[in-house]
């Protein structure tokens, strides 16, 4: 379990997280959907120790994020972030690869190569395996990442906003992967999604957030209704049920 | 994998060449003695050598630190901090007190205080989170330019007589690197060298940036700083024997990189240094056989490193 507490964090006069307490439990996908500037995306750097809070704590597993030496975390916790820029050019299985390194330390054995396979497949990207970075397209770097944090082979995953980039096909694959690892392999997805359809369709908890702190937490049929959204994004929104998933009606 | 052999052919051509460019820089035009002239020139050759190997990797670990591959700590000016430090340290000790001292420990002292003071500056222009590369390129050019500003104020201060004897032990060349320094250069340069090599993967992950670093369990902070501690030494060594030399990291990374045609860092750390290697060597054969010691090597190094320079930069906006 991910236990998130009291925390909060500040860019100079800007408080972008208040006060934010939340348990994410072991298991299934969890999204976070927000308007912009909610703090979604520093909630996650947070929690991937890439930004330090200013007070508050957070604990993976009952380890302490600030005094749990970093390879320790990286071999049960993965995050991608949204913008990814590689000075280094590598091929599609060299990133792969690099997601082994919490647990080889860069010497890849027959066990790792294995794992890489596994997850270029599950992306769909053998096909493209040799290629370098620089010669992919957005959605096929997108993934080519995705494909990294798996090879990791954590129990947490945690994606900021993953399907940037992702053109539909993609999109739907990326969160029926998502889907599947949570529910087949066992892990615990948090993502932190835009598109609340999507979050509506393939989550199992939704996490909504508003001017840093969490305005809503429960199962998409709660959260995905027309009074927490309107509450939530300002605007009126309806909800249908189609074919048993509930969509929301923003378009018009 | 073809690029993987691509990248070994790619060290063993630039080895043979550096090689071959060894043994005729050794032996061309050689009269008279041959103890005296090898003796000679070898202590020239290791020179040339060491700075190569210096600047080129602290170049290499400085671009994969900071993410990038325009910024070197040449061109971030880092080696007017060596020239300031050593300014200050005479202008406390007085020409007296430094002549009683032995220089490789006057070299020693201002290694320490140049790793000291390089170590303070990384930590605020790095230490935090990540900052543009613009911003940075442009604090360091300006700091630059400060710190060498102030070091030729430390130096007017001075007793002319004074200063003649600083600007002497300052003024280094490629035709002319201290002798007695080459000693404390080859232990240190070779100290950081063998401290790198268990450490190849792990740049390799540092060289990904930032936040996938941390992801894959990098101790960020405390990594960077030791290899930018590394990337003192080297520089205060390389700019110890020769001077400042703006342009040849850039020149001898970036010509690796077109070599080796990937990033893994044991293929790239050797490659730039050969590369180095070659280009000082050639460059000095050229300059004493071709040009007859009628120009220097360090403008050569300059002209050609400034070109490339802008080449980058204008490849990088057209991307």
């Amino acid at each position: 379990m991910i236990r998130i507490e009291n925390l909060s964090k500040s860019y100079g006069p800007a408080q972008v997280l208040r006060d934010v307490t939340l348990d994410l439990p072991k298991g299934g996908v969890t999204s976070l959907i927000g308007p912009n500037g909610a703090g979604k995306s520093t909630l996650l750097s947070l929690i991937a120790r890439l930004i330090a809070p200013d007070s508050g704590r957070i604990t993976v597993d009952g380890m302490d994020i600030a005094r749990t030496p970093g390879a320790e975390l990286a071999r049960r916790l993965a995050i991608l972030r949204q913008e990814n820029h590689l000075v280094a050019r590598l091929t599609v299985r060299e990133l792969g690869g690099f997601g082994r390194f919490p647990h080889s330390a860069g010497r890849l054995t027959q066990a790792d190569h294995a794992a890489i396979d596994r997850a270029l497949d599950y992306l769909d990207l053998q096909a493209l395996a040799d290629r370098f970075i620089d010669q992919l397209s957005g959605g096929q770097r997108q993934r080519a990442f995705v494909a990294m944090v798996l090879a990791q082979d954590t129990d947490y995953l945690l994606l900021d906003e993953p399907l940037n980039n992702l053109d539909m096909k993609h999109g739907q694959a990326m969160m029926r992967l998502l889907s599947r690892a949570a529910h087949d392999l066992g892990k615990s997805v948090l993502v932190v999604l835009h598109d609340i359809n999507f979050a509506s369709c393939h989550s199992d908890r939704i996490v909504a957030m508003r001017d840093g702190r969490i305005f809503a937490s429960g199962t998409p049929a709660e959260i995905v209704a027309p009074d927490p959204l309107r509450d939530l994004y300002d605007m009126e929104i309806a909800v249908r049920e189609i074919d048993g998933q509930r969509i929301a009606l923003f378009y018009g | 994998m073809p690029h993987e052999r691509r990248a070994r052919l790619a060290l063993i051509g630039l080895a043979l060449l550096a090689g071959g460019l060894i043994l005729a820089f050794m032996t061309l035009g050689a009269r008279g003695n041959w103890d005296f002239v090898l003796a000679f020139r070898g202590r020239k050759l290791l020179g040339l050598v060491l700075v190569a190997h210096a600047v080129a990797c602290s170049t290499v670990l400085f671009q994969t630190v900071t993410a990038n591959r325009i910024l070197t700590p040449g061109i971030m000016g880092f080696d007017s901090l060596y020239l300031l430090c050593a300014t200050l340290l005479f202008a406390a000790f007085g020409a007296a007190g430094m002549a009683g001292l032995d220089p490789r420990l006057d070299f020693a002292l201002n290694v320490a205080v140049m790793i000291g003071a390089s170590m303070a500056l990384y930590l605020w222009l790095f230490g935090g989170e990540e900052r543009s590369l613009h911003r940075l390129l442009l604090i360091g050019v300006v700091f630059g330019i400060f710190l060498r500003t102030l070091a030729e104020f430390v130096q007017r201060l001075l007793d002319p007589n004074e200063f003649m004897v600083l600007s002497d032990r300052l003024f280094a060349s490629f035709s002319d690197i201290p002798p007695q320094l080459l000693g404390i250069a080859s232990l240190l340069i070779g100290a950081v060298t063998l401290w790198l090599i268990p450490r190849l993967s792990r740049l390799d992950v540092i060289g990904l940036g930032r936040p996938v670093a941390i992801n894959l369990g990098i101790t960020w902070r405390t990594e960077v700083l030791a290899i930018l501690a590394a990337v003192s030494v080297l520089v205060a060594v390389a700019a110890a024997l020769v001077g400042q030399v703006l342009f040849l990291g850039l020149v001898a990374v970036s010509l690796a990189h077109l070599a080796v045609g990937q990033s893994a860092h044991r293929y790239v750390l050797p490659a730039a240094s050969l590369v180095g290697i070659i280009l000082l060597v050639g460059g000095q054969m050229l300059v004493e056989r071709v040009f007859a010691f009628g120009t220097a090597l360090g403008l050569i190094v300059e002209f050609v490193g400034g070109i490339t320079f802008i080449a980058l930069l204008v490849a990088r906006g057209r991307r």
